[in-house]
């Protein structure tokens, strides 16, 4: 290793004139602070909270399916249920949560001393907030919770009670707030890099968010539009989905996936990221194939963007419709195996030791890879007429999105806590759970796979008894894996509060910092565990490393 | 931070902001692009909602085309209708009637719209209606009912591939909109 960091630690105390010295005291710290690490911290703490409120909300339906016929709620409720966990999970949980990562991180891995726009940040977090206990609060609303699904497909939703004007006004404000997240990434890591950090020298995890950054900036505000229109339909007399006045619903569904299909990216990269970043530092070896990590990053952004209809491949559209979605969609699949390969062969030969990051990043690359084979086989427009709104969708979807977004949200908590905290986590309970949850995970959606091809529709409270034995299975494990995720609970507030007692270096893990970066060592692995409040107040000086090959 | 990275950043924002309005304003632009598109390649099965030209085609004796004619009611519109041929074997070219029936079941006045649907959605734009009650609201007095015409032809350019064409139409019940009006 060849590389150096310019002194920085040492004279930070009393070089930064411009900015007050610590936090401020008590609660209005939290409330009030511009700092990106503070704001990191509120989003991730945020982002847990949603997913324990999001899991119990699955834990209601996977009890309502555990038997056929109705047991704990009414269908209404049920409905609420399955449309309620998904926006929670999607906008409260993983969302926010790989923000929360980006806010801490990415100044520290650039070598920046903050996010460009710190109040904004600090706005964007209040604002997501104030979306999501909107959104909370339609459940106590005459009509109920929204229960159309987290598409909001007309005429559906527009039967929903007192709720939809609420519902409309929480996507707008966590629109905003995803909005303006994203143009600070953006300028943080346009503006702010340190010297000699080149782009092409950035961290993965640098890399697949500021790509996902332009996602959300693109396809956010059609989103928006979309809801309004909703609301415009229902209040204001505008027909843009009502037949009656010469409107089409199915066009509601065009412009929902024009952005519902970049979203699902918008949770995938930084996942590929946290993967990208974490894979070398246990395998012991340079990132293998950087740049067509890079560039297959860029390919999957750009190609979400002309996939949208194989969601709606049972629409009715014409046969070339159907043919160029299904192709374009395949392509997908190249740039994908692409990293699935420079992962796999980052290990190979590599000398492997597997702490928990390490074997939740594993357990991703297996098990996304399965999520992304059923995708290939749902873009198949022939054989997705019969996968449609099945339990088999359920399945892809969460596959790539627990053992994959939700696993490596996991992997980089473990991976960064002693960084955060400079206490080491307790290493036995963090293996179990994660092999609990990689278990329990497959019991809970492998089964829907069985149910789904069998004809299982989603979004439906009973089911004929056919399919009562999968779906017993499937509770069990689902059940399994909820009370497992309070292992992780308990790990992350003992490691707040000392862990082992074992201090955490400043590198952490062995082969952090010269592994932990991109084209540079891990410059976040270079300061003290926990950091000072300000890091990198004056730039450091990056140099590349160059490996022995 | 200083003046020139103030500066940077503010440019950078303001190019973001922009985006992001024009995105918003794409979302909405999607509207009548779809409606084009719709048109232009006859996309889900959006029909005419004007009266064509009754003009005579040479009529195709070698090929029969089979027209299945549906009814239904959105929600609760309070009407009973159906039609008065289910089926029929048509050539194309031929200009054919069809009866549907509409009877108002309460003792309001009821203001309807039909909206017709093709399946498939492609040969919307081979059938042509040179008259039809969809093209416009049907009111429906107290317990009133009606006998409703459509007149139309399936074009002799229609593709070989079809042979089935399903139209279905749907009222909609319009009575709360068009009193406001
Ligand atoms: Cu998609």
């Amino acid at each position: 290793m060849s590389a150096v960091v310019a002194e920085h630690d040492k004279h930070h105390d009393h070089s930064h004139d411009d900015h007050d010295h610590g936090p401020a005291k008590g609660i209005l710290r939290w409330i009030i602070t511009t700092n990106h690490k503070d704001i990191g911290t509120l989003y991730l703490v945020f982002a847990l909270v949603m997913f324990f409120v999001g899991g119990t909300m699955a834990l209601v339906i996977r009890a309502e399916l555990f038997e056929p016929g109705l047991q704990f709620v009414e269908p209404q409720f049920f409905n609420s249920m399955t449309t309620m966990h998904a926006l929670v999970m999607v906008f409260g949980a993983v969302m926010p949560g790989f923000v929360g990562l980006a806010n801490w991180m990415i100044p520290m891995m650039i070598g920046a001393p903050d996010m460009a726009l710190p109040r904004m940040n600090n706005m964007s977090f209040w604002m997501l907030v104030a979306g999501i206990l909107l959104l909370a609060s339609t459940l106590f609303m005459e009509g109920g919770a929204p229960a159309s699904g987290w598409t909001l497909y007309p005429p559906l939703v527009l039967q929903t009670g007192k709720a939809l004007p609420f519902a409309v006004f929480s996507v707008h404000l966590l629109g905003i707030s995803s909005i303006m997240g994203a143009i600070n990434i953006i300028a943080t890591i346009f503006n702010m890099r340190a010297p000699g950090m080149t782009l092409m020298r950035m961290p993965m995890f640098v890399w697949t968010w500021v790509i996902t950054a332009f996602l959300l900036v693109a396809v956010m505000p059609v989103f928006a539009g979309a809801v309004t229109m909703l609301l415009t339909d229902k209040f204001f007399e505008t027909s843009f989905f009502d037949a009656a006045g010469g409107g089409d619903p199915v066009l509601y569904q065009h412009i929902f996936w024009f952005f519902g299909h970049p979203e699902v990216y918008i949770m995938i990269l930084p996942t590929f990221g946290v993967a990208s970043t974490i894979i070398p530092v246990f395998a012991r070896k340079p990132l293998f194939g950087y740049s067509s990590m890079v560039y297959a990053t860029a390919a999957i952004a750009f190609l979400s963007f002309i996939v949208w209809a194989h969601h709606m491949f049972t629409v009715g559209m014409p046969i070339v419709g159907e043919l160029y979605f299904m192709y374009a969609t395949m392509l997908i699949a190249i740039p994908t195996a692409v990293k699935v390969f420079n992962w796999t062969a980052t290990m190979w030969k590599g000398s492997m030791t597997l702490e928990t990051p390490m074997l939740f990043s594993i357990a991703f690359v297996a098990l996304f890879t399965l999520g992304g084979f059923t995708g290939l086989m749902m873009s198949i427009a022939p054989s997705d007429l019969q996968y449609h709104d099945t339990y088999f969708i359920v399945a892809h979807f969460h596959y790539t999105l627990v053992p994959a977004s939700v696993f490596m949200l996991m992997a980089a908590g473990y991976y960064w806590l002693p960084k955060w905290t400079g206490n080491m986590y307790n290493e036995k309970v963090g293996q179990l759970h994660f092999w609990l949850s990689a278990i329990s995970v497959n019991i809970l959606f492998f089964p829907q796979h069985f149910l789904g091809l069998a004809g299982m529709p989603r979004r439906i409270p009973d089911y004929n008894v056919q399919f009562a034995d999968w779906n017993m299975i499937s509770s069990i494990g689902g059940f399994i894996f909820g009370i497992s995720q309070l292992l992780f609970l308990y790990i992350v507030i003992d490691t707040i509060r000392g862990g082992t007692g074992i201090k955490a270096t400043n590198e952490v893990w062995d082969g952090a910092v010269q592994y932990g970066g991109g084209g540079t060592v891990g410059l976040e692995w270079t300061l003290p565990s926990p950091p000072p409040y300000h890091t990198f107040t004056e730039a450091p000086v990056v140099v590349p490393i160059e490996y022995e090959h | 931070m200083d003046e020139s990275l103030k500066q940077k950043n503010a440019r950078l924002v303001q190019i973001l902001v922009l985006v992001v309005i024009g995105m918003f304003g794409f979302g909405f632009a999607l509207v009548p692009l779809y409606d084009v598109l719709c048109d232009l390649t006859g996309l889900n099965g959006k029909a005419e909602t004007v009266a064509a030209e009754e003009t005579p085609y040479k009529v195709d004796m070698v090929r029969e085309i089979n027209i299945e004619l549906l009814t239904s009611l959105n929600e609760a519109t309070p009407l009973i209708f159906r039609t008065e041929t289910k089926q029929l074997k048509i050539h194309p070219g031929e200009y054919h009637t069809v009866n549907f029936y509409a009877e108002n079941k309460t003792d309001k006045v009821v203001v309807a719209q039909a909206i017709p649907s093709f399946s498939p959605g492609v040969v919307a734009k081979y059938f042509n209606k040179v008259e039809c009650f969809c093209f416009k609201q049907q009111t429906f007095k107290p317990g009133e009912s009606k006998v409703m015409p459509m007149r139309f032809v399936v074009k002799p350019d229609l593709p070989k591939d079809f042979k089935t064409i399903t139209l279905s139409y749907t009222f909609f019940d319009n009575t709360k909109a068009s009193v406001q009006n």
